[in-house]
């Protein structure tokens, strides 16, 4: 399968590119060299594939949220991502990254992680790898993700907390590509999203296309159609771009990506209210202010809190091939909760925000409509951040 | 001749190589720093000067809080290339280099930016997150303006960028002693020192040598090697916020002394 995606060189029309410091740019030429070597290395895919497979346990399911999903309105079918090992979608990024990383000759592993789902998918990958990982992960995110703090230094990783700037995702980055700098003759950067200098936005694409994949062939195999519309939440874009590319051709099936808008005030619609700007690489949708100063994003969902987008969504939405929609924080809430007593699935606080949206559509669609949810992680850890959300509604 | 050429061809008949402070618009506050930069031209050859942008990401503690000092004051880019605009009035001379991150700019628009700058007295630019690969995003706007482009160069850049790096740049090439972030405590490597002689043998364009450089002596080490310029930064940061002013005036003599 190709798509426009593919051997872009890392330009996206106006987007992408690789605006990285200096000192980056000949260990980012050697990733791309070792990423288009696995482009054509059939025993590397098949050691991807196998470990999706045995160790993150693909295929996942697709399912039938009918308890979920409106009477009379149309179908809500979600692909469980949330039952891939780690819990979330990254899993499939971090296998294929790691094998980049292992080609390169990199001795040591960095991350950075908003949610902690991609540091605790680096964390796994450089356990199975046998590399030590170091995690940056933003002080604020520490406090509200302690669970998952926990299980990064369960599997032997070191959690560094990010005190600058807005201590928030945005700053885990700034720290993990300033390490990156000061140490990429043994380093591998394993960027967690869709986003960052090429071959980034390429290559998390591609490492996470067997999501849409598996999707496209469950839904014509369950119902006999492709679907009407593809949901997604969208922060840096990873699990949206993985669910999208297989649907790209469809004309006939929507692509919608659900970014957080917070509570409407603080966001973090960043294709939504976004300029077009660079952060952290590339040339995409950014929420700055007149100057160009970076804002501070807001979502109740950690993993969506990013002021910066992938710059294939920023493409994608430029060119009308997918529609980019805003969820609030009491939205997604009441979503998750909803989801959780109809079906017995916690569903993460970031894909509640697509389940939101499409149960929204849902409702004045017709039964035969069928609209494919990724439900890209599951909810356990944000247990936290529910009960404390429920006990400030009730007081 | 420009003011980068009369500059370079001056030092070399005195013998000398540049020293270029590096100073962040706006840090600690606007006039404050407007006070300080103009104290400290007075013994700089090229002044290197910072616009403050909240993601910095080649840079180090020191310049990630000089940048939130700029910022809190309320620095942004029009009110620095006003600064700009009064420290030529009382340089006319002297080069002015400016550090500026990539969606500054953009925000700022392209064009805009590069004709401003020149309004201003502006010699160079240098965009640290444009690879050379990219200069085509700025390339016109900035030949238009008659504004150097600077761009970096590293210890571990393979030979055929330095090819692209010395065809694109004007006024000098950024050297940076070892791959980091600003502000390192880096003793200087003989790495360092053999990398700037081998640059030199391979291009005309004069050469500034920048991160972790933080005293006199290193300025002389690198006169030895035959780079033309030193660049301080984060180090006068460290001595201002520490000493003051009359403490960062006196080492910015001594490095004059040492060049």
């Amino acid at each position: 399968m190709a798509n426009f995606i593919e051997n872009s060189g890392g330009h996206f029309g106006q987007f992408g590119g690789c605006f990285a410091p200096e000192l980056l740019q000949p260990v980012l030429k050697k990733v791309e060299q070792v990423f288009e070597d696995f482009k054509k290395s059939k025993p590397l895919q098949a050691e991807f594939d196998n470990l999706l497979q045995n160790f993150a346990g693909r295929t996942t399911p697709i399912y039938h949220a009918k308890n979920f999903g409106p009477n009379n309105g149309a179908q809500i079918w979600v692909k469980r991502e949330d039952l891939l090992h780690g819990g979330a979608h990254k899993t499939n990024n971090v296998i294929g990254q790691a094998i980049i990383a292992r080609e390169m000759g990199a001795k040591h592993l960095i991350a950075e992680t908003g949610a902690g789902q991609h540091g605790i998918a680096t964390a796994m990958a450089g356990a199975h790898f046998n590399m030590p990982v170091k995690v940056f992960m933003g002080a604020k995110d520490v406090v509200r993700q302690q669970v998952n703090v926990e299980r990064m230094r369960l599997l032997g990783a070191e959690v560094i907390s990010v005190e600058t700037g807005s201590a928030s995702l945005k700053d885990a980055i700034n720290e993990a590509m300033r390490y990156w700098i000061s140490h990429a003759e043994d380093t591998y950067y394993m960027f967690g999203t869709a986003a960052g200098p090429h071959p980034f936005p390429e290559m998390v694409a591609r490492f996470q296309r067997i999501i849409g994949l598996e999707a496209r062939a469950q839904i014509l195999d369950q119902t006999g159609k492709l679907p009407d519309q593809v949901l997604a939440c969208v922060g840096g874009g990873s699990n949206a771009i993985g669910i999208f590319q297989a649907f790209l051709e469809d004309k006939n099936t929507m692509l919608v990506g659900v970014e957080p808008a917070g509570n409407n005030i603080q966001h973090g619609l960043t294709i939504g209210r976004g300029v077009t700007g660079c952060l952290h690489g590339s040339i995409s949708k950014v929420n700055c202010d007149a100057n160009g100063q970076i804002e501070e994003s807001h979502s109740i969902s950690a993993g969506l809190d990013y002021p910066g987008v992938s710059p294939i969504h920023a493409y994608l939405d430029q060119l009308g091939d997918a529609e980019y929609v805003g969820v609030t924080d009491d939205e997604a809430m009441d979503s998750l909760l909803n989801f959780s007593r109809s079906e017995g699935i916690i569903p993460a606080l970031e894909s509640s925000h697509a389940l939101a949206e499409a149960y929204k559509r849902a409702l004045i669609m017709k039964p035969e409509d069928v609209l494919v949810v990724n439900l890209s992680g599951r909810g356990d850890k944000d247990l936290h951040t529910v009960f404390e959300y429920l006990e400030t509604k009730q007081s | 001749m420009n003011r980068y050429q009369q500059t370079f061809a001056q030092l070399k008949e005195e013998n000398r190589i540049a020293f270029v402070p590096f100073w962040m618009l706006g840090d600690p506050d606007p006039d404050t720093s407007l006070a300080a930069v103009k104290s400290i031209a007075k013994y700089a050859d090229i002044l290197e000067l910072g616009l403050p942008f909240s993601d910095p990401l080649a840079d180090g503690p020191t310049i990630q809080s000089a940048v939130n000092r700029s910022l809190i004051g309320g620095m942004n880019t029009k009110k620095c290339l006003e600064q700009v605009a009064e420290i030529r009035g009382d340089f006319s001379d002297t080069p002015i280099g400016l550090l500026v991150y990539l969606n500054l700019v953009l925000q700022y628009g392209i064009s805009r930016f590069f004709i401003d700058c020149k309004k201003a007295g502006v010699d160079s630019v240098l965009i640290p997150e444009l690879p050379v690969e990219e200069i085509d995003l700025v390339k016109i706007a900035a030949a238009d303006s008659r504004i150097d482009l600077v761009f970096l160069l590293s210890t571990n850049t393979p030979q055929d960028r330095r090819e692209q790096v010395y065809q694109h740049s004007g006024g000098f090439v950024y050297t940076v002693s070892k791959p980091s972030i600003t502000g390192s405590k880096t003793d200087l490597t003989t790495d360092t020192l053999e990398l700037v002689t081998e640059l030199k043998s391979q291009t005309e364009i004069p050469l500034c040598v920048g991160f972790g450089i933080s005293s006199p002596e290193h300025i002389k080490a690198h006169k030895k090697s035959g780079a033309d310029g030193a660049i301080i930064g984060s180090e006068l940061i460290n001595i201002y916020q520490k000493e003051g002013l009359e403490a960062l005036n006196k080492f910015c003599e001594t490095c004059a002394s040492s060049t």
